[in-house]
């Protein structure tokens, strides 16, 4: 493998650049007519044009990317997380062009991609799934009733094609049922182009913690411990860490296991991340979905244990045998916390706030802070892309330590121009319950006045 | 009272609503933007009868502070 294609843009584009330089591969971005004067564009050794803003004339175009790799002459791709990263059927086409596609198998990606399919994998591997009902299409919605009995109330009504939070709906009792379900499939359909929905146990005082594994594609995989997950926003994370405080060892050792043993069954390949809800007050954990694609908070995983996931990804790619990467040769060293900056205003309802960023200062980065970032001082943010501009990775000998590095670091960060979440962030990280280590995904909404 | 309901950011008209002759309410949201992947509604501040439309739902690109309804 000599030079790969970065199927992507931002900050995951310029963090694959990095890891393609470690280990001496050549690297051509792609970008779009706005992002022609991005960092990602400007870092790679090659940049080609793929089309107008907006993304599905652009990122998402498979021929047109396809075409840029040919055209340049790279052998491999990396589709980073989002746009394409998970979409089966440009799996393939890039393996039918010749191209070695920097990801698991198509097979997994569709799997994994459906929930009910994934639900019945995990169930098969003897991971703990939430109590629910079968699919419901548009308009074949008998024994609704009955099946929502059986799942009990509250219950979730949710998208069968959904996903981020997209398409969920809660009921708390019978008489909502009929109307939640007409709405949520409207929405889907709209959304999704499939109104198809399903049932799902609600957690009310969840936590969200999820396993990165990594498969070889033979049936071996292996896990790099968990990061908490839960301090989200409308289904958006905000705060990543790993290890997850405040949870029995033996729970977290538990789910590893659950993850391994899903990734070994289906022989995935690579990078993927094994999503669990845990209920805080039954103390249970049960899968929530299977992310087939390297994850925007992956760098904390990184942090605590000194792998490169990028470039285990490349090699195992490359066809190398990564032999060093065995269970009992990954350790787990302190604790790592990665806040995401928002381009977007909290005082307006966190409105995204796309503009120029005239001031964008950084504190350093260095062997205690991370910093990946796609965007410089002087670039414009676009409204066409997500708001997500920086996230910064602190690590510390424990808990404490990462946490009070990660606030010196928001509050050396000086942004102008656009609105950020930094200073909500930094009062997030500073809050009494968050030290704790009281996590869960009610956090925000808990404690928002104290937040705003 | 005539009111303009101006964009707030720019974005992409996901949504639009209303149309001239309809009814509303303060509150009533009159249309969705997409913005970094993100719904941005925007709403009515007071009763009244829309009297001017200037998005079409799907447009794309419309920039910030532009008269997009106005109500009568």
């Amino acid at each position: 493998m000599k030079k790969i294609l970065i199927a992507n843009r931002g900050e995951i584009a310029c963090r694959i650049i990095a890891s393609c330089r470690r280990l001496g591969i050549a690297t051509v971005a792609v970008h779009s007519e706005a992002d022609a004067k991005a960092l990602h564009a400007t870092l790679a050794d090659a940049a080609v044009a793929i089309g107008p803003a907006p993304a599905r004339q652009s990122y998402l175009v498979a021929d047109t990317i396809l075409k840029a790799a040919r055209d340049s002459g790279a052998d491999a791709i990396h589709p980073g997380y989002g746009f394409l990263a998970e979409n089966p059927d440009f799996a393939r086409r890039v393996t039918g062009a010749g191209l070695v596609w920097i990801g698991p198998t198509p097979e997994s990606i569709e799997a994994m991609g459906d929930k009910e399919r994934a639900r019945a994998i995990a169930q098969a591997a003897g991971v703990p799934v939430l109590a629910g009902s079968r699919r419901f299409a548009v308009g074949a919605t008998e024994g609704l009733e009955a099946a929502a009995q059986k799942v009990g109330f509250p219950l979730l009504v949710k998208a069968a094609a959904g996903g981020g939070g997209i398409g969920m709906r809660r009921v708390d009792a019978a008489e909502q049922l009929a109307g939640v379900v007409e709405a949520t499939q409207a929405l889907a359909a709209k959304s999704f182009g499939d109104g198809t929905i399903y049932l799902e146990r609600l957690v009310e005082r969840a936590r969200h913690i999820e396993i990165q594994v990594f498969g070889f594609g033979d049936g071996r995989a292996v896990h790099m411990f968990e990061r908490e997950c839960s301090i989200q926003r409308r289904y958006q994370k905000i705060l990543e860490e790993s290890r997850a405080p405040n949870l029995p060892a033996a729970m977290l050792a538990a789910m590893a296991e659950a993850a391994v043993s899903l990734a070994a069954t289906q022989r995935y390949r690579g990078a993927g991340t094994v999503e669990f809800i845990v209920d805080d007050d039954r103390d249970d954990f049960h899968f929530l979905e299977m992310n087939t694609r390297i994850q925007v908070e992956h760098p904390v995983t990184e942090m605590i244990t000194g792998l490169d996931l990028v470039a285990l990804q490349i090699r195992l790619a490359a066809g190398e045998p990564l032999a060093e990467i065995r269970q009992d040769a990954i350790e787990a060293r302190g604790h790592a916390i990665e806040a995401r900056i928002y381009a977007e205003n909290p005082a307006k309802n966190f409105m995204p706030s796309p503009g120029p960023l005239t001031l964008f200062r950084l504190p350093p980065a260095g062997p205690s802070l991370r910093i990946d970032t796609g965007v410089r001082e002087g670039d414009s943010i676009s409204f066409h892309y997500d708001p997500m501009i920086a996230k910064m990775i602190a690590h510390g000998i424990d808990r404490a330590t990462a946490i009070g590095r990660l606030l010196k670091a928001l509050e050396a960060t000086r942004i102008e121009g656009v609105s950020t979440n930094v200073a909500f962030l930094k009062r997030l990280v500073d809050h009494a319950a968050f030290r704790a280590g009281d996590c869960f995904t009610g956090f925000i909404p808990a404690h928002g006045a104290e937040l705003l | 009272m005539a009111e303009q309901v101006s964009t707030m950011t720019p974005g992409n008209v996901w949504k639009l609503l209303v149309k001239p002759g309809d009814k509303v309410k303060a509150g009533d949201v009159l249309f969705i933007l997409e913005v970094m992947k993100t719904e941005v509604p925007h709403a009515a501040e007071s009763d009244g009868t829309v009297t001017a439309v200037h998005i079409t739902e799907g447009q794309e690109g419309v920039d910030a502070g532009m008269i997009a309804v106005e109500i009568g």
